[in-house]
């Protein structure tokens, strides 16, 4: 289970929001705005079950998200989820992968310290022997003109979501 | 019978006489015949393997999937320590400082090694660019493409990391590293066909102690290589999804 984000992890001023999370229930989230650039060079990849359970990190995920590895296995991968994110995004997300095709795409993710970092995203099911067998994503450092015009185009798919 | 063993065409000519060295080793090791077959380029050694004339073959990061997914080859050893990994220069005295003051249409010199272009590419992306608006000029060699960079015939170079630490130290004084890939998990793999499904135990036996006798160890010095690790299947099936996530850029 997901715990709620706890205020000593976080530095600095935050606002609060609570997600409801596919699977996880209510989350409470604390984000400010404070921004972490992507690294240079680096690929930032995780793997999933079919059930979008982290069961695999890299180094260099690990240290982005600002959790521990020991938090990240077996957790869901909402767990970086960020409130300015639609959920259109996302639903559009599982439904390629759960297809067997590729999606791409570019996401805010949240860290435990309550700030954030932009990756443009690539995520692949795993198939063996035919079999999906999970999901794989690889991250890296997105064009920040791509960044600027999702900044804007989540604004607006987010308004219009609270709205229906 | 006799088996065929070829080299990913990505390696340095330097190495040709060590392969054939090492081809005597094999075949004398596994007491089995082994014709080196050394392609001239990716075209001919993706022919080969789709008519399925190749057995045994030190594959680039590329090729992987096709050897593993289509045609049923296993991978044995991976070269001991150090990943494969790429870079981004330009000359020392370019006003470039990082990839992304680099112009659309800037003229990118690179080989015609597809996982390290495949990895300078996703270097250059953070600046915006990629296939349609950049200029690729081909270079047979690394110190072809460092030599572009020098004479202003291109903007910026890819290389692999390993090609551009062996060049000249007057050479990569003269040139500026703007970004270095750090992604750990990329290797070549000496993959067997399943053809010689039964030799795969003895042969990866003998590939990891190469490094222990000092006979052994000469022809690995020779391929600049320090010995071979025994490899996890499911590693390099997580490498080929990477590889995979990595080659899809949508329409
Ligand atoms: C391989 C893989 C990687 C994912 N990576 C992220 C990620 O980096 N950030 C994120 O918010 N969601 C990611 N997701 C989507 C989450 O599973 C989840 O759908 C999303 O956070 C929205 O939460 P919800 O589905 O509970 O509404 C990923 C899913 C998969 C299968």
């Amino acid at each position: 289970m997901l715990q709620d984000m706890d205020p000593a992890d976080v530095k600095g001023e935050y606002r609060e929001y609570t997600l409801e999370l596919y699977g996880v229930g209510p989350r409470k989230v604390l984000v400010t705005d404070e921004e972490v650039p992507y690294p240079d060079g680096r690929l930032i990849v995780s793997r999933t079950d079919t059930d979008g359970i982290i069961t695999h990190v890299n180094r260099s995920f690990v240290v982005m998200s600002g959790y521990e590895e020991e938090e990240l296995i077996g957790a869901p991968h909402s767990i970086l989820r960020h409130p300015d994110m639609p959920k259109a995004a996302f639903r559009d997300l599982w439904a390629t992968v759960q297809r067997g095709d590729i999606w791409q795409g570019y996401v805010k993710n949240l860290r435990k310290d309550g700030a954030y970092y932009w990756v443009k995203a690539t995520v692949i099911p795993n198939i063996r022997g035919g079999q999906v067998v999970g999901y794989t994503s690889v991250r890296r450092k997105p064009d920040r003109r791509k960044v600027e015009e999702c900044i804007d185009l989540y604004a607006r798919m987010r308004q219009e979501e609270a709205a229906t | 019978m006799s088996y065929t063993f070829t080299v990913s065409p990505d390696f340095s000519p330097d190495y040709i006489a060590g392969w054939f060295v090492f081809n005597t080793w094999l075949q004398r090791t596994l007491e089995t015949g082994f014709h080196l077959e050394l392609m001239d380029d990716f075209d001919s050694l993706h022919n080969a393997i789709r008519q399925d004339r190749i057995d045994l073959v030190y594959a680039n990061p590329y090729d992987a999937a096709m050897l593993v997914r289509e045609k049923g080859f296993t991978a044995l050893v991976k070269p001991r320590g150090g990943a494969d990994e790429a870079l981004i220069a330009v000359a020392a005295e370019s006003e470039t400082r990082a990839v992304e003051d680099l112009p659309e249409g800037a003229r990118i010199a690179a080989t015609d090694d597809p996982d390290v272009q495949l990895m300078g590419m996703i270097l250059l992306e953070p600046a915006g660019l990629g296939k349609d608006n950049t200029v690729r000029v081909e270079c047979d060699n690394y110190v072809l493409v460092a030599k572009r960079l020098l004479t202003g015939e291109s903007d910026a170079g890819i290389f692999l990391t390993k090609a551009f630490d062996e060049l000249s130290r007057p050479v990569r004084e003269r040139l500026k590293v703007l970004v270095r890939s750090d992604i750990q998990v990329i290797h070549h793999y000496l993959m067997a066909g399943p053809r010689i499904a039964d030799l795969h135990p003895k042969l990866q036996k003998a590939l990891v102690n190469m490094g222990e006798a000092p006979k052994t160890v000469r022809i690995l010095e020779q391929l600049k290589l320090p010995g071979w690790d025994p490899v996890d299947p499911e590693e390099v099936e997580f490498m080929i999804d990477l590889m995979e996530t990595l080659k899809f850029s949508p329409a």
